[in-house]
Parts: C-alpha cells; sequence; structure tokens
C-alpha cells in the first residue's frame, strides 16, 4: 500500500499541481492583506493615530456603567461582562482590536475560504485523479497490475487526503507569514467570543463564552480540513464516475456556487438544509452567525456533510471496482 | 501437451444491453508461440483482449492464465501476465525510468536490478532519465514493452504492436517478438487487422469476425493454395490464350492477368509464353488480401 501512495504522490508532484496551488494561495493571501494593511490604514486616519486606547478604555467605562444599572436582564448582563473582559484584556497586551495580528487575519481568512476558495483548491486535485488516468490512457496500465482495484482507489484516496491536509496547512502557514510581516506575529493568546446558539426565539448568548484564539484557530482547522475532504471526496466521487475531468470540475464548481447562491435565498425552502453545499460554512456557528435555513446547527451540518462523504466513498469504490474499461 | 498450456480462454462470452458482441471464444496459448489475433476491425478483438487483462468482466466464460482463473485469483493470474491494451500510455510527465519505477511498485518482489534488465532489453538505457513525453513513437512503444515485462511475466498480449511504426520499428519490434518467444519461452498474442503482419508473426492465427472464431489453424495451413500471381504480358490475347489452356486465369481489370501460385509450374509457364513469342514484362506473386480470406471462409458474409 505504501509503495502505491508513493507512486500517487510522485505523479502528484511531477504535475506541478501542489506548487501551482500554493503560488495561487501565496497572491492571494497577499492581496488580501494589502486590502486590509490599507483599511487600518483609513481606520487610523479618521480616529487619529494613538487614540484606540483612550477610545477602549472609554468603552471600559461605558460598559461598566451599564452593568451597574439595575434594571438590566440576566442575560444580557452576562454578555456585557464578557465582553467587559475581551476589552480589558486588549488593553492589558497592549492589542488594537481594530488592527488584526497575523493570527486574526489567519481566522478571518480561513472562515472566508471554507465555502469556496479552499475547496476550489482541492477540486484542481482532486477531480482529476481518477479521470486523468482514463483519458491518458494509463487507467489501462494500472488495471492490469497484480493489484486488485479497491487497492488502487485506496491509494490515490489517500494521496488525496494527504495533498488536502497540505492544502489547509500551506493556507495557514502562508497567510501567517505573509501577513505577519505587515501586522505583527504576536496576537495568539487574544481572547474570542464563541458559543453563540442560533435559536427559534433568536440569539442565545447562554453559552457565549471567552476563548483563547489559538484554541479557536484549531478548532477552525479542524472544521475547514473536514470541509475540505467531504468537498475532495465529492469531486474524487465526480472524477470515478465522469471520464473527463473538464466535465467533472464544472459539475462541481456549479454546486459550490450554486451553495454560495442558495445560501442566501433559501430561508423558506427548509429541505435545501439537506444539500451538501448550503452546509459548508461550519466556521460561521462558531461565530454565531444566523444559518441560512432555521434549524441549522453545528452538528447537524456536520451530520448532513458526514452523509454525503459517506456516500460518495461507497458510489466511488463500487463502481471503480465494478464498472468495465473501454 | 496440456501442460505447456499457459493461456485457456473457455466459452468467452460478452452482452452489451442485449447485444451479443463476443460470441463464445475458445482457444489455448502454448510456450513458446506466437498466436496470432486476427479480424477486422469492430470484430471483437480488443474488446476480447481486455476481456483476458481483466479490464472488463465476461458475462460468461473463463479465462485462465497459468491455470490461474482471472476472475477469482486475479493476483496470481496477473503476474504471469504482460501486457500492452493498444498504444502504450505511459505517464509523459515522469520520465521512462519513474515510470518503470510506477509500474514495478506495483508487483510484489520486483526491483531496481530488473527495471535496468528490461531498460537494457529493450535497448532504451541512455534515454530513461528523459521526460517521456520527449521520445518518439517507437522509443514510447519500447517503454510499454519494458512495463510489460517487467514482472517476468508468461504470457504477453500485445493489441496492434505495430500500429504507428514506421517499417524499420515495425520489423524490429517483429524481431523481438518473435525473440521473446523463442529464446525466453513466452507465450505471446498479438492482434492485427494486417494479414501480411500477423503471416510474418505468428505461428498460429484465429480469425475472428463478428464476435466468433471463425477458424484457429496453422499460418502455412491457412494461406495454402491462396496465393496468386499477376502476369502482366503482351500480346495480352495470346498470352491469355495460352495461359487459359495450362490453368484457370482471371482476367482483371487493369489488364494484369491472375492463376495460381505454384512453386514447380510457374517458371514452366513463363518459359513456355517466352517461347511461344509472348514478352512478359511482370509476374507478381501475389499474398491473400484478408478481405479475400474473409469471403472464402465466411462464404460471402461482408465485413463491417
Amino acid at each position: 500500500m505504501n509503495k502505491l501512495i508513493q507512486n500517487e504522490m510522485m505523479k502528484l508532484i511531477a504535475k506541478k499541481r501542489l506548487i501551482v496551488i500554493a503560488i495561487i494561495i501565496g497572491v492571494l493571501v497577499m492581496l488580501f492583506t494589502y486590502a486590509q494593511y490599507k483599511q487600518v490604514q483609513t481606520q487610523r486616519e479618521k480616529l487619529g493615530t494613538s487614540d484606540w486606547r483612550t477610545i477602549l478604555q472609554q468603552q471600559i467605562i461605558d460598559t461598566t456603567n451599564r452593568l451597574s444599572s439595575s434594571r438590566m436582564q440576566d442575560e444580557w448582563k452576562k454578555q456585557l461582562q464578557i465582553s467587559l473582559k475581551q476589552q480589558q484584556y486588549y488593553l492589558d497586551h497592549d492589542i488594537n482590536p481594530a488592527e488584526p495580528g497575523a493570527p486574526t487575519f489567519m481566522r478571518i481568512f480561513l472562515e472566508n475560504s471554507i465555502d469556496l476558495f479552499l475547496p476550489l483548491m482541492v477540486m484542481v486535485i482532486a477531480s482529476d485523479l481518477v479521470s486523468s488516468e482514463h483519458s491518458l490512457g494509463s487507467i489501462k496500465l494500472l488495471l492490469t497490475r497484480p493489484v486488485k482495484r479497491w487497492k488502487v482507489l485506496l491509494s490515490k484516496y489517500i494521496t488525496l487526503c494527504l495533498a488536502i491536509s497540505l492544502i489547509i496547512a500551506m493556507a495557514g502557514i502562508l497567510s501567517y507569514l505573509i501577513s505577519g510581516s505587515v501586522f505583527g506575529y504576536k496576537g495568539w493568546g487574544a481572547p474570542i467570543l464563541t458559543g453563540f446558539n442560533v435559536t427559534e426565539t433568536g440569539l442565545n448568548t447562554s453559552e457565549v463564552k471567552l476563548l483563547s484564539l489559538w484554541k479557536f484557530l484549531l478548532m477552525d482547522f479542524g472544521l475547514v480540513w473536514f470541509v475540505s475532504i467531504v468537498v475532495g471526496t465529492l469531486s474524487f466521487m465526480l472524477s470515478v464516475l465522469i471520464r473527463s475531468t473538464a466535465a467533472g470540475m464544472g459539475v462541481m464548481l456549479a454546486a459550490l456556487i450554486s451553495g454560495a447562491i442558495l445560501t442566501n435565498m433559501v430561508s423558506s425552502w427548509e429541505t435545501a438544509k439537506y444539500l451538501f453545499m448550503v452546509n459548508l460554512r461550519l466556521t460561521d456557528y462558531m461565530k454565531g452567525t444566523a444559518p441560512p435555513i432555521e434549524g441549522m446547527n453545528l452538528s447537524f451540518s456536520i451530520m448532513v456533510l458526514f452523509v454525503w462523504w459517506a456516500a460518495a466513498v461507497f458510489v466511488s469504490f463500487f463502481v471503480f471496482t465494478k464498472k468495465d474499461v473501454y | 501437451m496440456e501442460k505447456n498450456i499457459t493461456l485457456s480462454v473457455k466459452d468467452l462470452k460478452k452482452e452489451i444491453g442485449k447485444r451479443e458482441i463476443i460470441k463464445g471464444l475458445t482457444f489455448d496459448l502454448r510456450e513458446g508461440e506466437v498466436f496470432g489475433f486476427l479480424g477486422p476491425n469492430g470484430a471483437g478483438k480488443t474488446t476480447t483482449i481486455r476481456m483476458l487483462v481483466g479490464l472488463i468482466k465476461p458475462t460468461s466464460g473463463s479465462v485462465r492464465i497459468c491455470g490461474y482463473n482471472i476472475e477469482e485469483n486475479f493476483q496470481e493470474a496477473m503476474n504471469k501476465l504482460g501486457c500492452i491494451v493498444e498504444n502504450p500510455e505511459l505517464y509523459p510527465y515522469l520520465s521512462g525510468y519513474n515510470n518503470l519505477l510506477h509500474f514495478a511498485r506495483m508487483i510484489e518482489g520486483i526491483g531496481e536490478k530488473r527495471i535496468r534488465e528490461v531498460t537494457e532489453l529493450v535497448g532504451l538505457t541512455e534515454r530513461i532519465h528523459d521526460k517521456v513525453k520527449t521520445y518518439s513513437l517507437g522509443m514510447r512503444q519500447r517503454l510499454g514493452i519494458a512495463q510489460a515485462l517487467l514482472g517476468e511475466p508468461k504470457v504477453l498480449i500485445l493489441d496492434e504492436p505495430t500500429n504507428g511504426l514506421d517499417p524499420a520499428g515495425i520489423r524490429e519490434m517483429r524481431q523481438f517478438i518473435r525473440y521473446l518467444a523463442e529464446k525466453e519461452g513466452l507465450s505471446v498474442l498479438v492482434s492485427s487487422h494486417l494479414l501480411s503482419e500477423i503471416q510474418l508473426l505468428c505461428d498460429r492465427v484465429a480469425i475472428i469476425s463478428k464476435g466468433a472464431i471463425i477458424r484457429v489453424d496453422t499460418v502455412e495451413h491457412l494461406l495454402a493454395n491462396r496465393e496468386r500471381v499477376a502476369w502482366r504480358i503482351s500480346p495480352l490475347e495470346k498470352g491469355k490464350q495460352l495461359l487459359s489452356s495450362l490453368t484457370t486465369i482471371e482476367e482483371k481489370e487493369d489488364g494484369t492477368i491472375l492463376t495460381e501460385f505454384n512453386e514447380q509450374k510457374t517458371p514452366e509457364w513463363n518459359r513456355q509464353l517466352v517461347e511461344a513469342g509472348v514478352s512478359v514484362t511482370e509476374i507478381n506473386r501475389k499474398m491473400p488480401v484478408l478481405e479475400e480470406l474473409f469471403l472464402e471462409l465466411t462464404g460471402g458474409d461482408t465485413i463491417e
């Protein structure tokens, strides 16, 4: 099995796909870094350069005053206390909340690339893993070796998972290194709010807590990895089913983009929540953004994605081991 | 005799939808023999070959390679088999060596030593570290053979091995295949739609048409009494009269006359023509054409 994976890696590296992906990620991160830098600059101009400490102090005083008021609901009070803690942390650690460090940039980058950009990069590799062997004709050589078909496919799938992990690691490392050169590399311990729960009655903040950014990032990475594996597996299945790489890519691209569009307009079409593409923005649940369709939450989305993943794996292996090769 | 059979095909059938593409093929390959698989395009050669190498699952019937059933003991059977199905489609973005390494990794117990051996055998040592996309078609074909030989197979299956090669390449390939069969004792199955090629290369031939084997025989038997001689003579009428008194003749539209070929009699007829004052400008021994052979064997059935 190891040798088969070595083979697949050798082909993947020879095709130079990973390098291309690294370059794309690098360029995009640079663009975003510049955009963010510009934004920070305009903000500074508006507020005056060293004003942010005073503003933060003022905010803290405001919050404390409001907390001392007796007419406040308990729930609301709790949330204010949390944001007070957050503001105090920023002040104590000399972090400008409006000016992100590299870890914050990394978080924003991951959250925004989870439903389209990273799946797209994964697709570049996954969608031709099998179909390229068909279009090249080398599938005939590959399947006439003394190796069972499911082993050939499994080696390809494991290679895909390794490549996906590599892509996400690259996205993390590149966004940290490049943005850090502008914003500084500090801020791993900055607190961030999480634990929001969107229920039928509205935003439930009873479980909101502060989390260190590095812990939050770890969770983000886990979710991004999971989404990428699911999207990768689906493109992998298409690559088995459809011989043409371009057609497979087209189908997957259409699905991903329709997901991005649907998220904005399906709130009344309830069964759409079982489609994989509206469930991709897992990191939004961490921030407490309202889900596209009522009744969706983190575990629901993970379950839906898991079912799609399992079906894709089953179909891929079933078809690949049974199909006649012409 | 039974011991020497390396590839045994029994009642092999393939249906696609309700159409029977392959209608029950049965034949055997023996050790050290080159076996030709001859048929026009669309006769089912490629489908059959793909069933032999496990790419297509037969509807019924069995394929055994060195005694191993290809469906039940896939790994053991494939260990004894080397093949090129149509063109050898290797990875153009890898070097020749990495291509061989790739396929060697898929066979147990094959290492660098064997890669060097097969590289030398096909004469690619100098270019083996170049990318395959820089290779000529002939070199790709040789690399394809090298990968087929990696696992030291007992049976070699080549689908149209001379397709796209120039005349020198075709001759080289032919000599190489004969060498493998005679010196290395391999059984080689070669498919082709060219009778002349099969004739020069093979010991035995199966003729296939519309998914069925019409005949399996040695090349000599198959071609016996089917060669013709074309004569170009003048004056035509006089020569025609003389020849028709000696043998049966057939006049062609281009002014040549066809007679049977007979090693003793043909020079004799020529002498008689010359003595009678007929000048002979051309005597041409003609190989039977595949179409004619088919017409004869199938009794006028058309070839698609």
